[in-house]
């Protein structure tokens, strides 16, 4: 390409961060049916989907929390997943009559999350990672004492949801994107969307300008933690019942896809797009190694390599 | 003159809050068990403060350029497997493993101050790198610790336990290098002021690097002390210590930040967490609750310590 064109392609892909993502998992994606020389590349795209849809919901809640502006993050998502999980299939111990009530316990549990979160962060003035952090170890705590030796299939309604395709495409992943089109609409038009981005903008311009800060970010840590919950209550669905560390992979995934998808982590910047993306991407290069046959170890390796390789190119703010 | 008897007891009172918590943990422990107030029995609830402390000050030089570390426990974790594989069987192969790590870390520090990067994200991707690299190593615990490495944390020291001897070191050396340097100055400052130490003509970047490289070093010290306390590796043996650093530092009094930190509080933040550790187990407390205690304590803490700060803004 030309210096010219090339520099006018670079300016364009800035404006627009989350066509990286994108570019990647068409990358990973290519690698991998050439590796398997055409076989299965639906299959794997439809599996990427699912798998993706489970990062998307808990994405889309740390989006909002890191464009509230620098230093916040949400780290109790795991644990979120984990607690309401397991008490959505205590409670409605695979009977179908009874999953409101799970349903509700979870989404119960994901609001308590996100007060005590925000009352941490507010209250006790509490840097956002450090408060998080601790309602972590105290919620994980929570979900491994009630949630021991647990094994209780989910509701067949439940689990139906959760696995149910529509001319091959997973329902779930229909439902969580319109969902995402709702939360990208919001950030766009709606007074808390706004808000939060100006929040992430400058926290005091915003303030001096009316904003309701405060309510704003405790509904946005709320609304995490709420997220989370929900994809404690589908994950179980969808993998046959809870399990005390089928949080753990969020932690990462959630921070990553919101990095990778280009969302501004300086705040006040957040794509929606992006974030589905990076999520597929993320699905896409665990299958892509799987596929080549690499050893546990050196899985491990390429995931921390490759990640931070696209975070290098894509994200970063200039100095 | 009244006013400012006023403003000076809450400082006293904040910079005491991390040694008053190790007071009352410790006065906690000696009425639930007297006997453990003695040598043999301080060196047993103590065993593991010496790499606590070690990855606690490691997390400490992270915070102080206002970034984080949450690859601080696969690290030591990798550099422990290092130590009981290739440094046991073939020791110089073992030095330029470990020198690798080290370059690892100054390329991480490098890339978080030229890109701009989160240091979170960056960090939770080299987590993954640490563990794969473990794994490889040891894919089952095993190993043996260099007979040297063992030999130096079993050191009998008279009267005062060997821990407490080496925390103190730890304690004195860091305390002197970063608070009391010039140089450390400088570099507490490109957390406190990046743009006050870039005008006046210092590297951010050199700064940064040093940091990330002496965390490195750091990681790598507690991770050795860890293989020569447990005689073998396992990639996953210090999983927790990612948590443990962490809170350790805030337990210590070092602000997230601004580069306000304390390397003897985070020593005695770190002896803290040990000894809390030991003692829940003691108690016969479920492992379940173990890591909510230490949440539990981590707020409480943070909990005193804003009640100290809303008296220091009281006029």
């Amino acid at each position: 390409m030309m210096p010219e064109q090339m520099i006018r392609w670079a300016r364009w892909a800035r404006s627009e961060p989350w066509i990286w993502s994108w570019l990647a998992t068409l990358g990973v994606w290519l690698a991998t049916i050439a590796f398997t020389q055409g076989r299965g590349s639906g299959e794997v795209l439809t599996a990427a989907l699912v798998f993706a849809t489970f990062t998307v919901i808990v994405g889309l809640g740390q989006m909002m929390v890191v464009t509230l502006g620098p230093g916040n993050v949400d780290l109790s998502i795991p644990g979120t997943i984990a607690l309401a999980g397991c008490a959505a299939m205590k409670l409605t111990d695979s009977e179908n009559p009874l999953l409101l009530v799970g349903i509700l316990a979870a989404l119960g549990i994901g609001v308590a999350v996100g007060m005590f979160n925000y009352g941490l962060i507010r209250l006790l003035r509490i840097p956002p990672i450090i408060a998080t952090l601790s309602t972590s170890f105290i919620v994980q705590s929570a979900a491994i004492a009630y949630g021991r030796g647990i094994r209780i299939k989910p509701a067949p309604m439940l689990a139906d949801f959760a696995t149910a395709r529509i001319l091959g495409v997973p329902v779930l992943a229909m439902v969580v994107a319109l969902g995402s089109i709702v939360i990208g609409i919001a950030l766009a038009r709606s007074r808390f969307g706004r808000s939060v981005l100006a929040i992430g903008q400058n926290m005091r311009a915003a303030r001096l300008a009316g904003i309701a800060v405060d309510r704003t970010r405790f509904a946005t840590y709320v609304l995490s933690a709420v997220l989370a919950s929900i994809c404690g209550v589908v994950l179980s669905g969808f993998s046959g019942g809870a399990a005390l560390d089928m949080g753990d992979e969020y932690l990462l995934a959630s921070i990553a896809v919101v990095v990778i998808g280009g969302t501004s982590v300086a705040g006040g910047k957040a794509n929606v797009p992006g974030i589905w993306g990076a999520a597929l991407f993320m699905y896409l290069l665990v299958t892509m190694l799987n596929t080549f046959g690499a050893s546990p170890g050196i899985r491990l390796i390429m995931t921390g390599v490759i990640i931070i390789g696209v975070i290098l190119v894509a994200g970063g703010e200039e100095q | 003159m009244i006013g400012l008897t006023a403003v000076s007891n809450p400082k006293l009172l904040r910079s005491i809050l991390p040694a008053l918590s190790l007071a009352l943990v410790l006065g906690a422990i000696f009425i639930k068990l007297p006997t453990a107030m003695s040598y043999f029995g301080l060196n047993l609830l103590l065993q593991y403060a010496v790499p606590i402390a070690l990855a606690t000050v490691a997390q400490m030089f992270v915070i102080t350029v206002n970034d984080l570390d949450l690859s601080m426990g696969a690290y030591v974790g990798l550099v422990a497997c290092i130590g009981a594989t290739l440094l046991h069987d073939n020791p110089p192969l073992g030095v330029l493993a470990l020198a690798a790590c080290l370059a690892a870390y100054a390329v991480m520090g490098a890339a978080v101050q030229l890109r701009g990067l989160p240091s979170i994200v960056l960090t939770l991707g080299m987590s993954f790198v640490w563990s794969g690299f473990a794994v490889l190593l040891l894919s089952t615990p095993g190993g043996h610790a260099p007979d040297w490495l063992h030999n130096l944390m079993a050191l009998p020291v008279p009267v005062v336990p060997f821990p407490i001897v080496a925390a103190a070191v730890i304690a004195c050396v860091v305390e002197l290098g970063l608070m009391r340097s010039s140089f450390g100055v400088i570099l507490r400052g490109a957390g406190g002021n990046s743009k006050a130490v870039a005008r006046a003509g210092w590297s951010l970047l050199a700064a940064k690097v040093a940091m990330f490289t002496l965390a490195g070093v750091f990681g790598m010290l507690a991770g050795l002390s860890l293989l020569g306390l447990t005689g073998a590796g396992d990639a996953h043996i210090a999983d927790r210590y990612t948590l443990y650093s962490i809170a350790g530092v805030i337990l210590g009094g070092g602000e997230f930040v601004g580069g306000r930190v304390s390397p003897a509080g985070a020593v005695l933040g770190a002896l803290t967490l040990a000894l809390a550790n030991s003692f829940l187990n003691f108690l016969h407390i479920s492992p379940d609750w173990q890591i909510g205690a230490q949440g539990a304590i981590l707020i409480l803490v943070l909990a005193l310590r804003a009640l100290i700060g809303a008296m220091e803004r009281r006029p």
